[in-house]
């Protein structure tokens, strides 16, 4: 089985050539986003003359520097609530055997069947009537509140693993039950946290839905409202529309390419429990 | 250590149970988003949702997305988790490379895609200058095509995600009774049909349930591509749930739209819990 025969051979051309046509549409991309406006050759055929023109003028007119910035905020400040919350919550649910314990732990179970639609447009509602619409918070808060069972559920599962041994020691030596957590507990919770955080990134940063609607009308939009709005206003030139779409993509593809082994293993622990 | 869980649960109980309940409450009503009054109207949204032709094809979009994703976004990521996972050189950086459009915003993705799909962009182009110009379709411009155009654009982007969860369950098939198999005389697809598939049954299952969920509430692709049209071929639960209350005015029908939603996911929610749940205590 772990020889290299010819039908392995016949299988990596194959797969070759599957990820060269997963390709063509990121090749097509950038192919367009370095040519000049004059360029009448074919949208497949490779530009010769390449320029970065392009990403200047989609610099400049998207006002996608401020809302990198916004998007980079709203992200941190989601994720590290996120992980330090749910990752909190997660010791009496999982070390506590009482009745109690399992019915909050159920209760917070129930926020997995509530679909994101059906609270979104009650909570515009509060929010609007907070004054807290068109700024960053009121999507913080809704990621974090949305977030909490699943990052919860992950973290609960994996502290069942761990043996009590570790806690008891410590509490033994006198450290105080919140000091346990920040130096024992959490550090051997590494390996969820990692995909919590990767996971919520991924869903805070590319949300599109929330911030479409809660910052409507406001001056600090998220990367995918800046670009929805960006694409509208320039949709005549594609080559200026990609390159905004790359430098909108950017920053989360270079993360991925860094930290690719940790986040396709956080993906799969993710949705393995 | 119960204040432990109090932030949790405060965020928890303001974001998803409290507006959950209120939704349920609206979508007995026929507020209109704005005006302070109210009236309970009983169940006269959900009367209309019987007998709008808009929703109904709105349902049967959504069910189509979600069960055609479900199909062949599992099947490619299948096969390329097979293949990546086969004795070939390159396999690590083909799953990179096969998952990066995972990662990308879809709203991204989806205006890349507007443009391969445009009257005069890229696949008419080829089309025309391989000599098949007579193929040339209005992608998303066509009623009857522009609901496969967009299902095509999920099934790129998501592959990837399918086929990381199926690795993961590759991995989890001990390499030995493979080999047993094979010196037993099992031919590759005997290997697979007999050994694997039935090895892989909780990958399958949570992928199966995670596209199933995710083309239910589908909705960036489908605004940037479409916002539901041409007319109102494209129209899914949530395009019209969005618009309903923000767009046209009707809160009390955008969350009844919304509340059929959840009924729709809740059963397919519930049994993906328990499959995750079950795989996690092994």
């Amino acid at each position: 089985m772990k020889r290299y025969t010819w039908k392995t051979g016949l299988i990596e051309v194959a797969m070759i050539i599957e990820a060269i046509f997963f390709l063509i549409p990121i090749y097509i991309l950038v192919n367009l986003s370095v040519r000049g406006a004059a360029d009448p050759s074919s949208p497949i055929a490779p530009t010769l003359h390449a320029t970065f023109d392009n990403f200047i003028q989609a610099w400049a007119l998207g006002g996608l520097g401020k809302a990198i910035l916004n998007s980079g905020l709203i992200t941190v400040v989601s994720v590290v609530l996120i992980v330090v919350f749910a990752a909190l919550a997660s010791v009496p649910l999982a070390r506590v055997s009482s009745s109690w314990s399992r019915g909050l732990y159920f209760f917070l179970m129930v926020g997995l069947l509530i679909p994101f639609q059906l609270v979104f447009i009650p909570l515009y509602q509060t929010f609007s009537a907070m004054g807290l619409l068109g700024g960053p918070w009121a999507l913080v808060i809704l990621y974090v509140g949305h977030q909490m069972p699943f990052a919860i559920f992950l973290f609960a599962s994996f502290l069942r693993e761990i043996p009590l041994e570790y806690e008891q020691a410590a509490s033994l030596d006198g450290s105080s039950r919140f000091q346990t957590f920040r130096y024992v507990t959490f550090p051997m919770l590494a390996p969820v946290t990692g995909t919590v955080a990767i996971l919520s990134v991924i869903l805070v940063w590319n949300d599109f839905m929330t911030p479409l609607l809660y910052l409507s009308g406001s001056p600090n939009q998220t990367v995918p409202v800046a670009i929805y709005g960006f694409v509208g206003e320039y949709v005549s030139n594609w080559p200026v529309v990609f390159a905004g779409l790359i430098i909108g993509m950017l920053p989360v593809l270079v993360a991925y390419l860094i930290l690719q082994r940790k986040i396709l293993d956080g993906f799969a622990v993710g949705v393995k429990g | 250590m119960w204040w432990f869980a109090v932030p949790a649960v405060v965020f928890y109980v303001f974001v998803m149970i409290i507006p959950a309940a209120r939704g349920v409450l609206e979508a007995f009503t026929n507020w209109d988003g704005l005006s302070s009054t109210q009236t309970f109207v009983g169940l006269a949204n959900f009367e209309t949702i019987l007998h709008d032709p808009t929703a109904l094809g709105a349902i049967i979009h959504t069910l189509v997305i979600a069960i055609s994703v479900t199909l062949f976004q599992n099947l490619i990521g299948l096969l390329l988790a097979l293949g990546v996972k086969s004795n070939i050189k390159t396999g690590k950086v083909l799953s990179v490379i096969f998952f990066a459009p995972a990662v990308i915003t879809p709203v991204i993705t989806a205006f890349l895609w507007q443009y391969i799909y445009s009257p005069s962009g890229v696949i008419n182009y080829t089309l025309d200058a391989v000599g098949l110009g007579g193929l040339q379709q209005s992608w998303l411009g066509d009623s009857k095509i522009a609901l496969v155009s967009i299902i095509i654009v999920i099934v790129w982007q998501f592959s990837g995600y399918s086929m990381v969860i199926f690795i993961a369950g590759l991995g989890a098939i001990p390499d030995d009774v493979v080999e047993a198999s094979a010196i037993d005389g099992a031919g590759p697809f005997r290997q697979f049909f007999d050994i694997r598939l039935p090895l892989l049954k909780p990958a399958l299952l949570i992928n199966f349930l995670l596209t199933l969920i995710a083309g239910l509430k589908q909705f960036d692709v489908v605004w940037v591509l479409t916002q539901g049209g041409p007319g109102v071929s494209t129209q899914t639960l949530s395009t019209l749930i969005f618009q309903n209350a923000f767009l046209f005015g009707k809160f009390g029908y955008g969350v009844a739209l919304a509340v059929l939603l959840a009924i729709i996911a809740i059963p397919i929610s519930v049994i993906q819990y328990r499959a995750v749940a079950r795989g996690g205590d092994r």
